[in-house]
């Protein structure tokens, strides 16, 4: 596992690396705005928190596009090697930070990325009235949007939120089945 | 424009969580801006990261203007809502670069003063590069307009033709807005696309953009009122 571990590392610098840049300043003052607008259109905050993890969907299954073009990542062999990539190469690749890949279950269909450096969250302080807004959902919606591409159906869903009170942020990811690849019934009708 | 009660309080240092062991870095990078790939930028902000994609901007973004646009019915409201946003972000960027400032008499009183440091000093520490060009309205002494090539929010940014002249740039404007009013000079900022014509067409003809945009600041009476006893 080691070996591969450091490959991943490797891979992902070099995605990175090939990346244009942005100020990440810029870019949390940005998701910033947006989340404000968000708490601005919906009352509830559990309403944010859906809207976030939609957004994130929206950007997931477009974003694997850009993340298998660039990356230079094959085929994962198995769902250790698919976590690794998450959060050695993707989350390097676009968001410059690296996570690590915590507490598999037992059975080994769940596993939690964790981020000690979220650049999402710089400046930010969830005011009393919003404690329950789950500030970087986002990103579960990314990695769920993503990996239901590549024919996995998994849950995500922030386990530890630094911005609301925990030592670090926690994404547990729960690979609910493996999406069996199947033609379009207007496939057929063609034929 | 945002009613400060609804804000949500992004400027304040994070302090970090009694029992928390994850000491968050005091020292920190004041230089920023798209810096091209440095694998230095890192280390030098003490494992603080300074960077992110571009890419992870742009869907982030776009997702932004989708939101939007789900809840207006016309370009203009779509505009204003992204004037909005940006407005919020202007505040925020004026105080965090004004307090990074270590120059002695930094507050800037006089409107050219303050237009530049907008198109210099602000625009690198965001895009990491000074605007194109700054330009006074020949036809109104109120009227400034800051030209730039190919803004951050337009890159990946084809408008189809039934959104007309929606740019999305408008965010940008209300980052401006909300720096300059911030800073008391309170002015409207509109952004505009402007097709390139004769020299400027030729430069930027090899594979470049077709359009710029220009950013219409026009400040209110009493700033040029102010700016008229000052001078």
């Amino acid at each position: 596992m080691a070996t591969s571990g450091k490959q991943h590392t490797r891979l992902g610098e070099q995605a990175w690396n090939k990346m244009s840049k942005v100020n990440a300043e810029f870019f949390a003052l940005t998701y910033g705005a947006m989340v404000m607008q968000l708490v601005q259109d919906f009352e509830d905050t559990a309403a944010v928190n859906a809207q976030l993890d939609t957004m994130g969907y929206n950007i997931g299954v477009r974003l694997i596009d850009e993340f298998l073009a660039k990356s230079g990542t094959g085929a994962c062999a198995d769902l250790r090697d698919t976590a690794e990539t998450i959060a050695k190469v993707a989350f390097k690749m676009f968001l410059g930070v690296v996570a690590e890949v915590a507490n598999w279950n037992a059975d080994g269909t769940a596993f939690s990325v964790v981020l000690y450096d979220n650049p999402l969250i710089e400046f930010v302080e969830l005011p009393p009235q919003h404690c329950e807004l789950l500030y970087s959902n986002v990103l579960c919606g990314v990695i769920r949007g993503a990996l239901e591409m590549v024919q996995m159906k998994v849950e995500c869903r922030f386990a530890r939120d630094v911005l609301r009170g925990d030592d670090l942020n926690e994404i547990r990811v729960e690979l609910k089945e493996v999406l069996a690849e199947q033609m379009d019934d207007q496939y057929f009708e063609g034929m | 424009m945002a009613a400060p009660g609804q804000r949500l309080h992004i400027l304040d240092r994070k302090i970090a969580v009694p029992g928390s062991s994850y000491a968050y870095p005091t020292t920190r990078d004041t230089r920023v801006g798209i810096v091209s790939a440095s694998s230095n930028a890192y280390a030098a902000a003490g494992g603080r990261t300074t960077e992110v994609s571009l890419s992870a901007f742009s869907f982030l973004l776009s997702e932004m203007v989708q939101h939007v646009q789900a809840r207006v019915t016309s370009i203009d409201a779509l505009e204003r809502r992204l004037e909005e946003a940006g407005y919020a972000v202007g505040l925020r960027v004026l105080e965090l670069q004004q307090f990074r400032d270590k120059s002695v008499g930094k507050r800037k009183t006089r409107l050219l003063q303050a237009l530049q440091w907008v198109s210099a000093d602000m625009w690198r520490a965001l895009f990491g590069k000074t605007a194109d060009s700054l330009e006074r309205s020949t036809e109104n002494a109120d009227e400034y307009m800051i030209h730039e090539l190919q803004p951050i929010t337009n890159v990946f940014v084809s408008v189809p033709p039934d959104l007309g002249q929606l740019n999305c740039a408008a965010y940008i404007a209300g980052i401006i807005a909300g720096a300059l009013d911030g800073a008391c000079f309170p002015a409207t900022v509109t952004a505009h696309t402007i097709e390139l014509a004769g020299q400027e067409a030729n430069i930027t003809a090899a594979g470049g953009p077709r359009c710029k945009t220009v950013f219409l600041v026009k400040f209110s009476e009493e700033v040029m009122r102010r700016e008229a006893q000052l001078a």
